[in-house]
C-alpha cells in the first residue's frame, strides 16, 4: 500500500493574494505570519486591508511564535491564541457571523488550513473560499482509520496512534471533511513487525 | 429460509459456498488472458437469460445471508451508511429504481402497489411489508437509501453532480475491497481515486469522468472490478483490517483451493430522475479457487491473469504476499491450451 509521492487527493496550496472584500478574516500558525506580512506588503491598499482585517494567530507546531510582527501590522482585531483548539470556538463565532464579501486566508502548517477549511465548509462555506498558503512546519494531522481518533502533529511514519494504540503508517490520501491524512495499520498482517520510525515530517 | 436462498454465513464459521448453478453464472471478469486498467464501460442492457447480466439488479441464492451479514456491520459500525443532508432526493430515486425494477424483475418475490405516493412495498424472503408515502421520509423507519440499501445485495454510493464534477455524498458501504466511505465522503472523482496506482497516468479516469457527467437517464452501463480476498469475507474494510489482515499469512497449499476466493464487483451507473446525481451499485461476487477451477476456460485464464500481473496492481490489491501460493495452485490447472474469446465459459 505505498502510495506515489503525491496523489490527487493530497491538497494542493497557494500563495496568499489580499482580495477586494468588506472583511478579511486571517488565520495563521508558526511560519504562516510570514505569509501573511508578505501579502499585506504586496496589497495595493495595505491600510485599507488592515482598517478591515482580523487576525487570530498561534504558535506554530515547531514552537514558532511571530506574533509581535503580526502585532506590529496594527490590524482591526488581533487575537493570539494558545493553540488552534483554543482559537476554535472565536473562529466559528466569526464564521458564522460571515457576511457575503468577507475574505478568508489561512496560512502556516496542513493541519492549522485544513481545520480552517473544514470549519468554512461546517458554516456552509465553500472550502474553495479560503485562500491558503502552506508555511513552516510539514507534521501531519492523522486519522486513525480503525478507531477514527485523530493524532496531531505527527513527525514519523510509523506512529503509534494515541488514541487506540496501533501502529499506523501515514498515507498521502487526505480528507477535506476529516481535515486529515490517513493512518492505516502497519502491522496488521503481521503483528510486531513493525519497521523503525523515520522522522518524515518536521 | 426457503430453497431458494442459502442459509450461510460470510464470517466467523465461513459457510459461504457456491451452488453448481450459481459457479456457472458466475461473472467471470477477464475477457482474455492478461488485465490491464481500461475505460472498460458498456451499456448496462439486459443479458443473457440466467446470467447476472438478466435483470438491472441481480438477486442471487447468497440475498438473504447477505443482508443478515450487512445488518450485522452495521450494527457494530454506523458510520458505513452516510447521507449527506442534500442527498435525501438522491435517495428517494434510488429507492424508486430498485423497488420499480425488483417487482418487474422477480415477481415471485418482490411486489411494489403504487397508489399516487402511497406505496406498498413486499419482500416475500425477508418477510417485509412496508407502507409509506413515497418523498415523505417520516413514513419509512430511516432514510429512503438506508431503508433500500438494507434490503438489496450490494454497496451503494449516491455522486452528486456539480462543478463539472461527481462528489460522493452518500453511502451505503459494508461489503467494500478494502476502502472507506467514512474517509472519502465529499470528495470529487479523481481525489477518491486517488490511492489507485497507474490508472491516472493513464488517464483512465480523466476519461472515465468525461463519460459519466454525460451519462443519460434510462442508459445505464457497467464494468467489472475484481480482487482477490482470503475467507469469504464480505466486509473486508480498513476500518476492520486488523481483524482480517492476518488471515493472509495462514493460508496454506492444502487450504488455498477453499480458503482463497476470486472476489469480483459488477458496477453499475445510472442517472438518477430528479436529483440528477448517479448512483454506483457495486455488487461483489465471492468465488473460491476450488469453485472455478471446475471451468476450465477460467482457470487457464485466471492462472495466465495472476502470473502476468505487474507487481504494482498485485500489491494494491492486497494479493502479492500469496501470488506464488496462488500460481502454484492454479497452474495445475493450466495444460497451456489456448482460450476462446470473451468471458463465458465453453
Ligand atoms: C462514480 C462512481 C465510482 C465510485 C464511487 C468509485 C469508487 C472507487 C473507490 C472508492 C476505489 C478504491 C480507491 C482506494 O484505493 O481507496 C476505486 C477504485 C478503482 N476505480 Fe472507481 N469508482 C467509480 C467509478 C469508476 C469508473 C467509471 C471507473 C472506470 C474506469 C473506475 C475505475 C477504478 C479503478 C481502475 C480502480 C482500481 C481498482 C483495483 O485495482 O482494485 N471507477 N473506485
Amino acid at each position: 500500500m505505498h502510495a506515489p509521492p503525491s496523489i490527487p487527493s493530497r491538497p494542493v496550496y497557494g500563495t496568499l493574494t489580499a482580495r477586494p472584500g468588506r472583511g478579511h478574516l486571517m488565520v495563521a500558525d508558526g511560519e504562516g505570519a510570514e505569509a501573511l506580512l508578505a501579502m499585506v506588503a504586496q496589497a495595493e491598499d495595505a491600510s485599507n486591508l488592515l482598517a478591515t482585517a482580523q487576525i487570530i494567530y498561534m504558535p506554530g507546531p515547531n514552537g514558532t511564535d511571530l506574533s509581535d510582527r503580526l502585532q506590529a501590522l496594527t490590524p482591526a482585531r488581533f487575537h493570539r491564541s494558545p493553540s488552534f483548539a483554543a482559537a476554535l470556538p472565536r473562529l466559528q463565532k466569526v464564521l458564522a457571523d460571515a457576511h457575503m464579501g468577507l475574505q478568508i486566508y489561512a496560512a502556516g502548517s496542513e493541519g492549522l488550513i485544513g481545520q480552517v477549511q473544514q470549519q468554512a465548509m461546517f458554516a456552509g462555506l465553500p472550502w474553495q473560499a479560503v485562500q491558503t498558503e502552506h508555511r513552516g512546519s510539514t507534521v501531519r494531522r492523522v486519522q486513525c482509520v480503525h478507531c477514527k481518533g485523530i493524532t496531531e502533529n505527527v513527525r514519523t511514519d510509523p506512529f503509534v496512534c494515541s488514541h487506540c494504540g496501533l501502529n499506523l503508517f501515514v498515507r498521502d490520501h487526505y480528507s477535506r471533511r476529516i481535515a486529515a491524512f490517513q493512518g492505516v495499520n502497519i502491522d496488521a498482517e503481521d503483528p510486531g513487525l513493525v519497521p523503525p520510525a523515520q522522522e518524515r515530517f518536521a | 429460509m426457503g430453497l431458494d436462498f442459502n442459509d450461510e454465513t460470510f464470517r466467523g464459521d465461513y459457510t459461504f459456498r457456491n451452488s453448481p448453478r450459481a459457479i456457472a453464472r458466475f461473472p467471470f471478469p477477464f475477457p482474455e488472458d492478461s488485465y490491464m486498467y481500461s475505460v472498460n464501460m458498456e451499456p448496462h442492457l439486459p443479458g443473457r437469460p440466467g446470467s447476472v447480466f438478466e435483470h438491472v439488479f441481480d438477486v442471487d441464492e447468497h440475498y438473504v445471508a447477505e443482508m443478515r451479514d450487512r445488518a450485522l456491520v452495521l450494527a457494530e459500525d454506523p458510520l458505513r451508511c452516510q447521507s449527506l443532508p442534500h442527498m435525501t432526493l438522491a435517495g428517494w430515486d434510488l429507492l424508486e429504481l430498485i423497488m420499480v425494477a425488483k417487482a418487474r424483475d422477480y415477481p415471485q418475490w418482490f411486489s411494489l402497489t403504487q397508489d399516487g405516493n402511497r406505496w406498498h412495498w413486499v419482500i416475500r424472503p425477508l418477510q417485509i411489508e412496508q407502507s409509506f408515502t413515497f418523498l415523505d421520509e417520516t413514513t419509512l423507519p430511516c432514510g429512503p437509501m438506508e431503508y433500500i440499501t438494507r434490503q438489496t445485495q450490494g454497496d451503494f454510493t449516491l455522486q452528486d453532480q456539480r462543478d463539472d464534477n461527481l462528489w460522493i455524498e452518500a453511502g451505503m458501504v459494508t461489503t467494500q475491497a478494502d476502502w472507506s466511505l467514512d474517509f472519502d465522503i465529499g470528495m470529487s472523482f479523481h481525489e477518491w481515486h486517488a490511492p489507485v496506482p497507474l490508472a491516472h497516468e493513464m488517464r483512465v479516469f480523466d476519461r472515465a469522468l468525461k463519460f459519466l457527467l454525460n451519462l443519460q437517464l434510462g442508459a445505464p452501463v457497467r464494468r467489472f472490478n475484481w480482487t482477490m480476498t482470503v475467507d469469504p469475507l464480505l466486509d473486508t474494510s480498513p476500518e476492520n483490517y486488523p481483524k482480517w489482515g492476518p488471515s493472509k499469512t495462514t493460508m496454506t497449499a492444502d487450504t488455498i483451493g477453499h480458503r482463497q476466493h476470486l472476489r469480483v464487483e459488477l458496477q453499475t451507473l445510472h442517472r438518477l430522475p430528479r436529483s440528477n446525481a448517479i448512483v454506483f451499485p457495486i455488487r461483489c461476487y465471492l468465488i473460491k479457487f476450488e469453485e472455478l477451477v471446475t471451468v476450465p476456460k477460467w482457470a487457464r485464464r485466471l492462472h495466465r491473469v495472476v502470473r502476468d500481473i505487474p507487481d504494482e496492481l498485485a500489491t494494491y490489491k492486497g494479493f502479492i504476499r500469496n501470488k506464488p501460493l496462488m500460481l502454484d495452485y492454479l497452474s495445475k490447472y493450466d495444460d497451456g491450451a489456448p482460450t476462446s474469446p470473451g468471458i463465458w465459459a465453453d
